[in-house]
């Protein structure tokens, strides 16, 4: 065991009982916040694994804009302090969704890798030099095809959001 | 200087280099703080604080102790972890970007060689970005956790504004990142020491390499940007008194509150040290006193470095004393409609200015005319569209000359009393209200 | 320890050393402030009436926007960091895949512009 492993493990247990916070408590702002560790702490496992641009793109996409957005739409509908009893949760089947899925994902990647060791010594860290060759030679297309679908994630949020232009008239 | 130099001091230069930033980090905020209501009161034809100590120094000690011992108040309406542990989110996000902050170049400390910089990362400049972006969380907790309106309000026109203002700044620091070609701090200070030779009209001369000068226009924004990401006069709207009675600490206070404050101090520490590395040439000295050979060596750039940093610190208390609050519309406006459009022309810009003109001489000159293109692009964008203001045909003089509505003035129903009207007479218990309304 | 997990135990130092200030701090403040609880002050803040209503109000849609648009840009922003630092060795392809990319967006940004969801008060 080197500290790397020591840490990753660490890191990746802080993550998976903080998700399990997510979905079992009842305070619906405390999930919000029980998310922001168990993505912080998988950006941690991300900079152990020498993925630095990565981790800090985690903390400021996932922990900084898309949690931020979720607060906010928690509270433009409803967000209470304490507890809410009738939150809508019916246990036996997410037990078996959510674990199956993990636990089916577990398998291939434990399957996919069996009891190879790659060690971190002689791998380049994931710098922006590094990552930015990638994606802007290798990989463009995915590249365009994302900003694409921001667009249309957009263009939906606002749709969304205008208030009905029929009731405005009649109002006014 | 390269990142390699980062990463191997032993654990007790690390303590001290920490130690020496926390106190830095408390003491300036106290001095600040006096230095503000000094110059503001300088500003506003009075003494300000002159009291305590000479020149009302030991104002601010006084005022923080005094801050730090009062009684604390946990409402009872609040969730309490949340409210306890807001304010540690905000102060300890402020304090984690100086980290990466180069206070000065390698010197010898007890006979280690050692830079004055806590430590450097090839993302440097992204763990800044982070820090502040994640700051917000303290302010929308702690608005929430309060468990009571204004807070609420303030918090969620606070954390707009800090996102809003985000995006502006995080896109200016775009083109500094593609003349330096690298995200470390220590490296973007490095980069900025060259004098490239600039050939205006066939006149060969170098300029200076702050990236203040080549990148004005990225500067102009940044500066901006900064301003309103410290929820800073003109853009304090968060503590809009008049509207929101103070805004998201509405319910903090003691300690809690002051971990505000000195966040907020902090922050604005931040913004002007993350100005001076990216755009002010760092802790390297300004151009007459960089004649002077050992300028940049040993100890001397902390005295630089601290004076670019109280320079900008006066900017924003200039600010403070001279501009009043916008509108949050107008606010708002100048962010999206304004600044985030000019930026991302002004990187394209830069970008095909700077691929396309590969031969060194022409790259600056070819700079020179893209700014141009982006000042007419900006002009465009801030001319006044505001109406030419007309007299009124007949003067209003009201009673007496004093302007008072007419007698007969009719106030036209609001929609929303209709809308109530109408759902109560659909329950059948409107009959004597709207009577009452028309009587 | 290395350079790469040096630099990065630095900044755990700096965190523990944060915490431990917090911790100080906060226990000083507990053992020396005064203190003297009544109903009446912890209630909620209301100008010296009394509270009335929930301790929530509703917050306008428009603040959901803006997050939205800040995650869309912040996507943005976290493709031009890397690429500010390699398109000058890769060169004008791609200077034009960014092109296309921040066109795109503007796109989104030009839509909601049109839409009046950039200006405060439209109705």
């Amino acid at each position: 065991m080197t500290v790397t492993d020591v840490l990753v493990c660490a890191l990746g247990a802080v993550s998976l009982g903080a998700a399990i916070r997510v979905v079992t408590t009842n305070q619906i702002v405390r999930a919000g916040l029980w998310l922001v560790v168990a993505l912080g702490a998988l950006a941690g496992v991300y900079l152990v694994l020498t993925a630095e641009l990565l981790a800090w793109v985690q903390v400021l996409i996932y922990v900084g804009a898309v949690v931020v957005l979720m607060l906010f739409a928690v509270m433009l509908t409803r967000a209470p302090i304490g507890r809410s009893d009738d939150l809508d949760r019916p246990r036996l089947p997410a037990i078996l969704v959510g674990g199956g899925a993990g636990l089916g994902l577990a398998a291939v990647l434990a399957d996919a890798y069996r009891w190879s060791y790659i060690g971190l010594s002689g791998v380049e860290p994931g710098n922006a030099e590094a990552l930015g060759r990638e994606v802007f030679t290798g990989w463009a297309l995915p590249f365009e095809v994302l900003s694409v679908l921001l667009l249309a994630a957009l263009v939906g949020a606002i749709a969304i959001s205008r208030p009905e232009v029929g009731e405005r008239r009649e109002e006014s | 200087m390269s990142l390699d130099m980062f990463g191997h001091d032993p654990w007790w230069l690390i303590l001290i280099k920490i130690l020496v930033v926390f106190v830095f980090l408390i003491v300036s905020t106290i001095l600040v703080i006096w230095f503000e209501r000094r110059v503001v009161g300088r500003m506003q034809h009075r003494p300000g604080p002159n009291r305590h100590g000479p020149f009302g120094l030991l104002q601010s000690v006084a005022d923080a102790l005094k801050l730090a011992l009062k009684e604390d108040i946990m409402p009872t309406l609040a969730d309490k972890a949340v409210y306890f542990i807001a304010p540690i989110i905000s102060a300890m996000c402020a304090i984690t970007a100086w980290a990466v902050i180069p206070f000065g170049p390698e010197v010898s400390i007890f006979g280690h060689k050692t830079a004055l910089q806590i430590t450097d990362l090839p993302v440097a400049v992204l763990v800044v970005l982070a820090c502040s972006g994640l700051g917000v969380y303290g302010i929308v907790l702690g608005g929430w956790a309060s468990g009571s309106t204004y807070p609420l309000l303030g918090a969620l026109r606070s954390a707009a504004q800090v996102i809003s203002y985000e995006v502006a700044l995080g896109l200016s620091i775009v083109a500094v990142f593609m003349l330096s070609g690298t995200m470390s701090t220590s490296g973007i200070v490095a980069s900025q020491a060259e004098n490239p030779a600039v050939n205006i009209f066939g006149l060969e001369f170098n300029v200076p390499g702050w990236y203040a000068i080549l990148l004005f226009p990225s500067f102009v924004i940044f500066v901006i940007s900064m301003v309103g990401e410290t929820n800073r006069a003109p853009f304090d709207l968060p503590e809009a008194e008049s509207e929101l009675v103070g805004g998201f600490h509405t319910e903090y206070s003691s300690l809690k509150f002051a971990m505000f404050f000195l966040a907020e101090y902090i922050n604005m520490f931040t913004v002007s040290a993350m100005c001076t590395t990216l755009f002010l040439g760092g802790w390297r000295a300004p151009w007459p006193i960089s004649i002077w050979g050992a300028a940049n060596t040993g100890f001397w750039p902390l005295l630089w470095f601290m004076g670019k940093l109280v320079l900008l610190m006066f900017f924003f208390v200039w600010l403070r004393g001279t501009m009043p609050r916008l509108r949050y519309d107008q606010f708002m406006r100048l962010g999206w409609k304004v600044l985030i459009p000019l930026n991302l022309v002004w990187i394209l810009v830069v970008a095909g200015i700077r691929v396309s003109s590969e031969q060194e001489a022409g790259t600056a000159k070819t700079l020179i005319i893209g700014g141009v293109i982006l000042l007419a692009v900006g002009v465009i964008f801030f001319y006044p569209r505001r109406k030419q203001y007309q007299a009124p045909a007949v003067a209003d003089l009201g009673v007496g000359g004093f302007p008072v509505p007419p007698l007969d003035l009719k106030v036209p129903p609001s929609p929303r009393t209709k809308k109530i009207a109408a759902s109560r007479e659909a329950t059948g218990v409107s009959a004597s209200t709207t009577t009452e309304e028309e009587g | 320890m290395d350079g790469y997990l040096g630099s990065y135990a630095t900044l755990g130092i700096l965190l523990l050393v944060a915490g431990a200030f917090f911790a100080v701090a906060y226990t000083a403040n507990r053992l020396l402030r005064t203190n003297a609880p009544s109903a009446a002050k912890s209630t909620t803040y209301e100008c010296g009436l009394d509270p009335a209503g929930g301790d929530w109000a509703q917050a306008q849609i428009r603040y959901y926007v803006y997050a939205f648009l800040y995650a869309l840009f912040a996507v943005e922003s976290v493709f031009l960091f890397p690429w500010a630092t390699v398109f000058d060795a890769l060169g004008m392809i791609t200077v034009a895949e960014m092109g296309v990319f921040v066109a795109v967006l503007a796109l989104g940004l030009l839509y909601a512009w049109r839409k009046g969801v950039l200006s405060w008060t439209t109705a």
